[in-house]
This record gives structure tokens, C-alpha cells and sequence, in this order.
């Protein structure tokens, strides 16, 4: 009997992008499977893991927060250096309710997405007139002026911080949090950015001009863009507030700005899924490294520029258009 | 009433720190009509697009749609109101399919407030409108990534973005600039059946030819100035125009 190689996406594609019907359950197993195992593999990894290497699945998902945030942002056209701007602004709005108002941390977290999210909105919406590298320059400048303003205004503890605070009341939550969080927003984003708005936001990436001329308000737009990713970006502020049960100065460092874009760029910017594979990559990467001590950075950053020579258009892309192109072997009849 | 101009352009000055690109302007445009404006480079019709598009500012003057004054509405509250255009330089979103490109305008308030927001069928009413200008229907076109399409289709594409708005006004800014003779006298017919619709149009252009054809009213700026105004023939025997295209006459 003959046989032929066959793409498998072919026929699924087209039954089940207009018409919704599936013929087997192959189909249906290789439609849904890279959805649910990635779904399994955050969830049940903890099981299996240390509890040193359980620090860093929690770190991991706090990176894939933010940067699934700096991803929301740079779909719209604005490109982010800040990220430690809703970072910091979460977690010293959580940190101040717990030590000043001894607020739960059920309370603090919701209450430093929703108002630390307006407030980054309030402080960001001057800038989004600016394009391109001046959006950016501005947003990379706001953290440090944070810090500086606490260190040198000596509010909320100075260089101290504020220390001693609430952990949250079931230590499995300290997993569980961030990663069901950082699922929620990954499914919610990719869903909304599928939609008819975000088709939208994609417009403005790609053109402001061509928007405005179609008759919407691309102010609008890119607050809303703007609060959706300050709040989840606070969340990860705030969350991690009551893990080191303390909020100082480093919650603005630089770190929380860079390795979400460096994230981005090695798992596949304007996809969401890239952003967190890329976490999941480069945080491991570098709690690995740690054992060359001072040559860390150097082989840390020779992997850098490996992933992103080899696969300039990061690591997910690549992966999603290898399982498109996946082949069987069919009898020709 | 009936008679009323649709946009009234009133002394609309606008200068660019010592440039004035445009210098007390005064026309109007009724429904149904179809109103070339013609100047070489430089001359300022684009600036005029933008100023009643609401890109620029005035410096000084009044402009009026449906008897309100709007000279200093944003952008996007002109379209509500009804005027649409389309860019000389093509502005379609790249990364997205031809018929997803008009998916933003049909976000709009105005479509929402016209059709009553009908989520979910943007797409058939994208693609008719598509079909409308000049998409073929069994083809693949439209399905494909605007940033592979060839400059006729990207120039369709402006069109249809601005049709999918139910405008009362239409500046086309040079649209056929870039196309071939075969393409314009394809898209002729979609400007001619716009105009039947009863919407004003306003086209810059620079192919004169195909745009005497078609206009009811020609007017022509040069140096920011409205140096004429009439039809084809009366715009053509004017002295002024002669002089901006050919030169001045030296006895």
C-alpha cells in the first residue's frame, strides 16, 4: 500500500475555524491539548518539586505576570522599560493598608490592583500622546522617581521599608496565587485581544492615525489597555508583598523592568504565550547559573543572545508553527 | 433647507510657525456633490483635508457640518458626525487581514449608533463592503494580511474604511495616485454610485483628467490660496490657473 505524508491541521482548520466540527477524537486531542497541557503542567508542577525549586516556580509565575503585562502594552504600541512602576506601586499599596490599617491580604491585593491600577493609569495617561522610544524613556524614568521620592521624602519607612507585615493565611496560596493568576490573565488576554477590541488595539499598534480617522477614541482605548496591565502588574507587586512580608525601595528595581522584556523577546513578543514560556525559560536559567558565581551574568547573557540570534522571533512562535506543520503518514488509496 | 451646504468652509487660515500653507480658504459643499480640489505640490490641499478631518488646528477661520460649528472637534468626533476620509499615503493595519481592517471602523460609535452595534457580524458586513469596491468574492484576497496586498487593493482597502463609516462626507486624498488606467476606471463607477447614495465628496487630486470627468465643481489652490472656482472648462480657461501650472506669460 502506498503511503503519503500529511499535515494534520489542514482539515481541522478548516472545519473547526468557521463551522465548529470536529470528526474525531484526534481532533479534538490535538486542538485541545495545547491548551490543557500547559493548564496541567502549572498546575501539578509544584508536586514535584523542592521547596527551594517551588521558590522559584513562585518567582517564575510573578515574572510571567509581568511580563504577560508588558506584553498587554506593547500590543497597543506602547512599549514599557517601566514595568517596576506597577510593581512597586502594587506592593506599597498593599504594604501601607496591611502596616498602616492592618488590612487582610484578601483585601490589600484586590484593593492595590484596582486602585494602584487607576493610579498608574492616572500618572501614565499624560504620556500616551508620546510614541515609540519617548513613551518608553518616560515610563523607564517614573520607578525611579518613586524611589527616590520614598527615600528622600522619607514616607512609608524611607530606605527602611516597612517590615513585619501579614502573610497570607494558607502557605499552598503562596503557589497557587500567582500561578492561577498568571493562567486567568494568560486565557483572559489572549481571548480579549481575539475580539473585535482588540482588533482595535491592534489597529493603534499599527497605525493611531488610521484609528482616529475611524471615528474611535484611541484615548479610551489605550486607558483601559493601560489600567488592565497596571492592575495585573500590581497584583504581582502586591502578592509578593505579603510573601517577604516587606515592602521597601527594591520592590522599583530595575530587575522588574528588564527580565519581563527580556522574557517577551526569547519566548515570542505579541503572543502572551511567549512571555510566560520565556519565564519559565530564563528565571530557572538563571537560579542554574547561579553556581559559575560571578560569571553568572555572563553566561546568562550568552544565552540571551543564542535565543534570540537563533530564533529571532521567539521560542513560542517557533513551536506553535512546527506543531501546525506536524505530518502523519496516510495509505493513498 | 433642502439647499442648505452640507460643510461650509469659512476663512480658514492655518500657518505652520512662518509657512501658511493655507490662507483664508472660503467654500461649500452640498449633498450629492462632487467637489475636485486641484493645485500643484505644495499648494496645500492636504492641509485642507486635515483641517476639516480635524488633524490640524486652524489658525484662524470657521468650519461647519450640518449647520455646527466643529473647527475645534478631535478627529474622531468629526467622524461621528459624519465625515470620513482617506489618506494619501495608505494607512491600512499591517498585521491584520483586509477584512479585519475594517473591523475598527465598524467598532465605531457611529456604526453602533446606525446599525444598531450588531456584534459578531462584522465580518459578513466586512466582507460585503469589500465586495462593494472591488474585492472579488471567491477569491482568497481578502482573507490575506494587508501587508502583502498590492498597492490597487490597499488603495480599495482606504476606500472601503471610509465607506464602512455611512459618512455624509468624503475626502478622498488622491486616491488614484499610483494606480493604473484600468484601475481608476474600476473604481470611477464606486465614487459615481457614493455620489447617487446622496453623500458629498470631495477628491484632491492630480489626475486631472479622470477627475474633470466626474466633479461637478472644481477649485484650485495655489500657494495656500483659492485662486479659482467653477467647472472643468471655466477653472481651465481661468488666467490664475495657467499661471500656477504653466508659469506667467513673459511678453
Amino acid at each position: 500500500m502506498a503511503k503519503r505524508k500529511e499535515r494534520i491541521d489542514r482539515g481541522i482548520k478548516v472545519r473547526s475555524d468557521d463551522i465548529f466540527a470536529l470528526s474525531s477524537w484526534r481532533e479534538m486531542l490535538y486542538l485541545s491539548s495545547p491548551r490543557v497541557l500547559p493548564i496541567v503542567i502549572i498546575l501539578f508542577l509544584a508536586i514535584f518539586l523542592s521547596p527551594y525549586w517551588q521558590r522559584v516556580l513562585l518567582s517564575v509565575a510573578v515574572f510571567g505576570i509581568l511580563s504577560l503585562s508588558w506584553d498587554m502594552l506593547n500590543q497597543t504600541g506602547m512599549i514599557s522599560l517601566g514595568q517596576s512602576l506597577f510593581f512597586g506601586i502594587g506592593a506599597y499599596f498593599a504594604g501601607t493598608m496591611n502596616h498602616y490599617f492592618g488590612w487582610h491580604p484578601f483585601l490589600t491585593i484586590p484593593f492595590a490592583m484596582i486602585a494602584g491600577g487607576l493610579f498608574c493609569t492616572v500618572i501614565l495617561m499624560p504620556l500616551v500622546r508620546l510614541r515609540g522610544i519617548y513613551f518608553s524613556m518616560t515610563t523607564l524614568i517614573l520607578p525611579i522617581f518613586f524611589e527616590r521620592l520614598i527615600e528622600a521624602a522619607r514616607i512609608f519607612g524611607g530606605t527602611e521599608g516597612l517590615t513585619g507585615l501579614q502573610s497570607l493565611p494558607y502557605s499552598w496560596l503562596e503557589l497557587y496565587l500567582p500561578l492561577l493568576f498568571l493562567l486567568i490573565v494568560l486565557f483572559g488576554f489572549r481571548r480579549f485581544m481575539a475580539s473585535d477590541y482588540g482588533l482595535v488595539l491592534k489597529g493603534i499598534h499599527d497605525n493611531d492615525q488610521s484609528v482616529k480617522s475611524s471615528g474611535i477614541n484611541i484615548n479610551i482605548y489605550k486607558a483601559f489597555v493601560l489600567f488592565m496591565a497596571s492592575a495585573v502588574g500590581c497584583f504581582a507587586g502586591a502578592f509578593i508583598t505579603h510573601v517577604y512580608l516587606f515592602v521597601g525601595m527594591p520592590v522599583f528595581a530595575l530587575d522588574y523592568s528588564i527580565l519581563p522584556i527580556a522574557s517577551s523577546v526569547v519566548g515570542g513578543v505579541g503572543t502572551f504565550a511567549g512571555p510566560v514560556l520565556g519565564a519559565f525559560i530564563l528565571v530557572p536559567l538563571s537560579e542554574i547559573l547561579r553556581q559559575f558565581g560571578g560569571l553568572r551574568i555572563v553566561f546568562y547573557g550568552m544565552f540571551l543572545v543564542i535565543f534570540i540570534v537563533a530564533l529571532p522571533d521567539g521560542i513560542f512562535p517557533y513551536i506553535q508553527r512546527k506543531y501546525q506543520q506536524f505530518e502523519r503518514w496516510v495509505e493513498v488509496k | 433647507m433642502h439647499n442648505s451646504p452640507l460643510l461650509r468652509v469659512n476663512n480658514i487660515t492655518k500657518r505652520f510657525g512662518g509657512i501658511t500653507a493655507v490662507n483664508e480658504i472660503t467654500f461649500e459643499i452640498k449633498k450629492g456633490e462632487l467637489l475636485g480640489v486641484i493645485g500643484p505640490n505644495g499648494s496645500g490641499k492636504t492641509t485642507l483635508a486635515n483641517l476639516i478631518t480635524g488633524f490640524v488646528k486652524p489658525t484662524s477661520g470657521t468650519i461647519t457640518f450640518h449647520g455646527k460649528d466643529i473647527h475645534s472637534l478631535p478627529p474622531h468626533k468629526r467622524v461621528l458626525l459624519g465625515i470620513a476620509r482617506t489618506f494619501q499615503m495608505v494607512k491600512p493595519f499591517y498585521q491584520l487581514a483586509a477584512y479585519k481592517n475594517l473591523i475598527i471602523p465598524l467598532c465605531s460609535q457611529r456604526v453602533k449608533d446606525m446599525e444598531g452595534g450588531k456584534y459578531g457580524e462584522r465580518d459578513d458586513i466586512a466582507l460585503d463592503l469589500l465586495e462593494e469596491v472591488g474585492f472579488e468574492r471567491d477569491s482568497r484576497v481578502a482573507y490575506k494580511p494587508a501587508s502583502i496586498l498590492p498597492q490597487g487593493y490597499l488603495k480599495r482597502l482606504e476606500l472601503a474604511k471610509a465607506i464602512a463609516l455611512f459618512p455624509d462626507l468624503i475626502i478622498l486624498d488622491e486616491l488614484f495616485s499610483g494606480l493604473s488606467l484600468a484601475e481608476v476606471a474600476s473604481i470611477i463607477p464606486i465614487i459615481e454610485k457614493l455620489r447617487v447614495q446622496g453623500k458629498a465628496i470631495i477628491m484632491i487630486e492630480h489626475r486631472l483628467k479622470e477627475l474633470f470627468r466626474i466633479a461637478d465643481r472644481i477649485i484650485v489652490l495655489n500657494f495656500g490660496e483659492k485662486i479659482a472656482e467653477g467647472n472643468a472648462d471655466e477653472v481651465m480657461e481661468s488666467k490664475a490657473v495657467k499661471n500656477a501650472y504653466l508659469g506667467a506669460e513673459t511678453e
